[in-house]
């Protein structure tokens, strides 16, 4: 009897999505740090939970989403180091964090890139990096709504995002937008963090619990931060640290 | 050996498709790679061989080649990206990331680095052929 054979042809199929879910099953959670707005401490209460949550003697990984604008590993002061390649891409460890950016690759130059670049380039690292077995992956977004939130709703059906915003209502005008927007996807919300308070303003904290969302955090404007940048030790002693520490201790 | 991660998504995109084409056995499996990636093919080739599920024993790889095709959005400029045209270091960077390509490679007529990669980016699966 001779054999049904079938051709399957088909056309664009991207295989690289199809090996993310097996890339992330060893992380217990993984939370993106987020904000409609830019300017707000993202980049800053990432890397101090990630270091808070280390220092609890968690296993953390951390990976730094904001392609076109990189700060983590100034944060960090991570210098000399890449990635292992050993059947995919083994990050590094600094400070105690499996850490994971674009700058490996593009160094102190600019990274200009459209949506769909960002989209591509955010795919292949979540298909190659091989993160194994560790409790958190701290993922420090870039501003906005745009294509890398979209695309981790997508492709990370568990990510929970901590939503970031400052006192201004310009910030927080956007930030509800996002709340918005997460709520009617039915994506997860750990909590906003209130960063760089200045005033004994509660409108920020009111306005989150009437949406029912936690409000986690406020966080006093601390200029002393500027000074531990590049040193992570002295970061966590700052007002910051220590309300992100304690923070971590709830998340 | 970050051609075995590309072929590990290869190979579970595949039988994800034999799955949901009720194919038992997968006869044939063609890879479209684009010149940008720079894919080692010995190495890609060998992990493709050795990721095989039981359900691909027979399983052949076809390797076909896609010339990256890089236009310009200022000036619509179209040229080939040449592995040679740039220094080692950056050569491995867009392997890894070709997207970092926008970093290091800028329009020969022009010098913008907003271009379209056109074609040629890096691994795609084309076509599998199997016995239902």
């Amino acid at each position: 009897m001779a054999r049904k054979y079938k051709r399957s042809q088909i056309i664009v199929i991207d295989p690289r999505t199809s090996v993310i879910s097996d890339r992330l099953k060893g992380i217990g959670r993984i939370i993106a740090v987020s904000s409609g707005k830019g300017g707000v401490g993202k980049s800053m209460v990432a890397t101090t939970l990630a270091l808070s949550l280390a220092k609890k003697g968690c296993k953390v990984g951390l990976f730094d989403l904001d392609f076109t604008s990189p700060s983590t590993h100034v944060i960090l002061g991570a210098k000399y180091v890449q990635p292992t390649e050993e059947k995919g891409l083994i990050p590094p460890q600094i400070h105690n964090l499996e850490y994971m950016s674009l700058i490996y690759y593009v160094g102190n130059e600019a990274t200009p890139l459209r949506g769909a670049d960002t989209s591509n380039a955010l795919i292949e690292l979540l298909a190659v990096t091989l993160w194994g077995n560790i409790d958190y992956l701290v993922i420090d977004m870039p501003p906005g709504i745009g294509d890398a939130v979209l695309d981790l709703i997508r492709l990370v059906p568990r990510i929970e995002f901590l939503i970031v915003t400052t006192s201004s209502q310009l910030a927080f005008e956007t930030v509800k937008k996002q709340l918005c927007l997460l709520k009617e996807l039915k994506v997860p919300i750990v909590g906003i963090v209130e960063n760089m308070k200045m005033t004994e303003s509660k409108n920020v904290q009111q306005q989150t619990e009437a949406l029912d969302i936690k409000f986690l955090s406020e966080i006093p404007y601390d200029p002393s931060v500027e000074t531990t940048i590049g040193h992570p030790d002295k970061l966590l002693e700052t007002a910051l640290g220590k309300k992100v520490f304690n923070l971590a201790q709830t998340v | 050996m970050h051609e075995w991660a590309l072929a590990e998504a290869v190979i579970k995109a595949a039988n994800e498709i034999a799955q949901k084409e009720n194919l038992k056995q997968v006869t044939e499996v063609t890879v479209k790679i684009g010149e940008l990636q720079q894919v080692e093919r010995p190495i890609f080739r060998f992990a493709l061989v050795q990721l095989k599920p039981a359900n691909f024993k027979k399983a052949k790889f076809h390797l076909t080649t896609a010339k990256s095709t890089l236009k310009c959005r200022v000036c619509g400029t179209t040229w080939l990206f040449k592995k040679t045209s740039v220094d080692k270091e950056t050569a491995e960077a867009i392997h890894f990331v070709p997207e970092v390509a926008h970093t290091f490679v800028k329009c020969p007529k022009c010098g913008s680095p907003d271009f379209e990669i056109a074609e040629g980016r890096g691994v795609w699966l084309e076509s599998i052929k199997g016995a239902k």
